[in-house]
């Protein structure tokens, strides 16, 4: 019976230790520890936190620097375009100047030489006439030295312009 | 500094007497009694004012304990008064069955222990009217072998906690190492899964120092109760006084953070027609009462249940007395001690569980 029935001095005991002990573990114990271990379950939480925000930013970060290399990429590519056009175009344009800077001068020698030719031709024909006339000359005074020649090649100049 | 120290010697030296070892007396010797597993139990589980360490009737050693009386005046001796007393037996004035006590000598002159309880003797005597004694009992603060106990674990309780919090004094918020890592989960169990889910979001810190300590309180003692040599053994937290006042807190806190939603649904229930409140009532009154009774009832029964079965097993050795038995009760014993681990682990989570549950519900605002 006995064992169901309370104790008195046990009883005063256990109130007096056990308020003891929650008074002392309260202010000694309970109070830092739960401090420590919600103070450190905050921390993690921000750094969590911060990982989060960080791993955004490095995602977005990344994002945009693929969007720059590519805008990068596709301007080099243009760029390459434009230049190559271009050299095309100054190849072209060289080209035809030099063509024409040819015909020109082609076109200017013909001249010249044409005009040289034609120089040329009516200095010899000046040189020849002249020749003609001193071999005429000299024929003529050959012929001119006797009457009898000179009787003759009368005949003979006579019968030329008849034949003619 | 002498004054001190001669002072501080004096109170060593007073305790040093207060509890002193001792042989039982071989006055009972000549008489060699059956072996009685009922008593033998009864003994174990219940409180006594010696620490019965080894051996028993010739070459039994015990620790006697402090007694302290207040009878008109305070009386402090060391139990062996009575151990090492007069052995006598007295009839019952009713039935005549025979009784034995301890009779005081010396500074318990005056003073009868019969079945660990201190009775004044009358004309020397004690009156036993149908099995019980009729004397005056004094106020009885004895240090018993369930305060030895209490104190023991209690400051094993400060040392383990002290240390865990010397820890994160030195360490601020790091993650813990040594004694504060076994020791934390356990804290941040006791103030999240069992005070924030119970109580409630906004009002469980104020509990939660109450609730740790009731935690670690019976958890350590119910522990401390299956080590069978000392500083364990003592049934403790299976002992009605100290789950009364346990339970008694649970009533006093949840009493006095009643809201006016509590109140209300106990003295008016809302929807309820007035001639069944007359019924009503009454029932919630008692109810206020029947959780912490509950409560005590519990961690009362399942630790001193869990004692009286390992003794039971144990006994088997005894009772039939060949050392054959305890091919089966070793085993079963220890099958049982295993269980009674988790079921000291289950009561601390029960007990600070359902408490936190009655507290939240004398907390709880009004639903909508």
């Amino acid at each position: 019976m006995d064992l169901i029935l309370p104790d008195y001095g046990l009883l005063f005991w256990t109130g007096l230790v056990f308020c003891l002990l929650l008074f002392l573990l309260a202010k000694y114990a309970w109070k830092p520890i739960l401090n420590a271990v919600n103070a450190r379950e905050q921390k993690i939480q921000e750094a969590l936190d911060l990982a989060d925000k960080t791993r955004a930013e490095m995602q977005e970060l990344q994002a945009e620097n693929e969007k720059i290399l590519k805008e990068a990429r596709s301007e080099r590519d243009a760029l390459i375009k434009d230049a190559q056009e271009i050299a095309n175009k100054l190849v072209d344009e060289a080209k035809n100047k030099a063509k024409i800077e040819a015909t020109k001068i082609v076109e200017s020698a013909k001249v010249i030489i044409s005009m040289e030719k034609a120089a040329a031709l009516k200095d010899l024909k000046n040189q020849l006439a002249g020749y003609s006339l001193s071999i005429a000359e000299k024929i003529v005074r050959g012929d001119l030295a006797s009457d009898e020649k000179q009787k003759a090649l009368a005949n003979k100049l006579a019968d030329d312009i008849n034949m003619n | 500094m002498t004054a001190k120290n001669t002072l501080f010697k004096l109170v060593f030296n007073f305790i040093l007497l207060l509890f002193s070892f001792g042989f039982l007396s071989n006055l009972h010797a000549e008489k060699k009694e059956e072996f009685n597993v009922n008593e033998m139990i009864m003994h174990h589980v219940k409180d006594a004012h010696e620490w019965h360490l080894w051996g028993s009737e010739h070459d039994g050693v015990s620790l006697y304990l402090p007694v302290i009386l207040y009878d008109k005046e305070f009386k402090v001796f060391n139990a062996s008064y009575f151990y090492h007393g007069i052995h006598e037996s007295q009839k019952d004035a009713k039935t005549g069955e025979i009784f034995t006590f301890y009779k005081g000598v010396g500074l318990a002159e005056g003073y009868a222990l019969f079945h660990e309880k201190i009775y004044k003797l009358e004309e020397g005597k004690i009156h036993f009217k149908e099995g019980h004694p009729h004397n005056e009992k004094p106020l009885d603060l004895s240090i018993t072998k369930n305060v030895l106990s209490l104190f023991i674990g209690v400051f094993l309780i400060l040392l383990i906690m002290l240390s865990t919090a010397r820890f994160y004094n030195k360490n601020g918020a790091v993650s813990p190492k040594g004694i504060a890592k076994f020791i934390e989960p356990l804290i941040l169990f006791v103030q999240d899964d069992i005070a924030k889910a119970n109580i409630g979001e906004h009002k469980y810190k104020k509990y939660v120092p109450y609730l740790l300590t009731a935690f670690f309180f019976i958890l350590l003692n119910n522990l401390l109760g299956m080590v069978p040599i000392l500083p364990g053994g003592a049934n403790l937290t299976g002992n009605i006084s100290v789950t009364l006042f346990l339970a008694m807190c649970t009533l006093v806190l949840t009493v006095f953070s009643g809201n006016k939603n509590y109140w209300r649904h106990i003295f008016a229930t809302p929807g309820v027609p007035i001639p069944i409140l007359i019924i009503m009532v009454p029932i919630e009154i008692v109810g206020i009462f029947t959780k912490p009774i509950a409560l005590m009832i519990r961690l009362f029964a399942n630790i001193t249940a869990g004692h009286i079965i390992i003794l039971a097993l144990i006994s088997l050795i005894f009772i039939n007395k060949s050392i054959a038995w305890s091919a089966l009760s070793v085993p079963m014993a220890l099958f049982i001690s295993i269980l009674e681990l988790l079921v000291a682990f289950l009561q601390a989570y029960l007990f600070t569980m359902l408490s936190a549950l009655f507290i939240g519900a004398a907390v709880e605002e009004e639903h909508h």
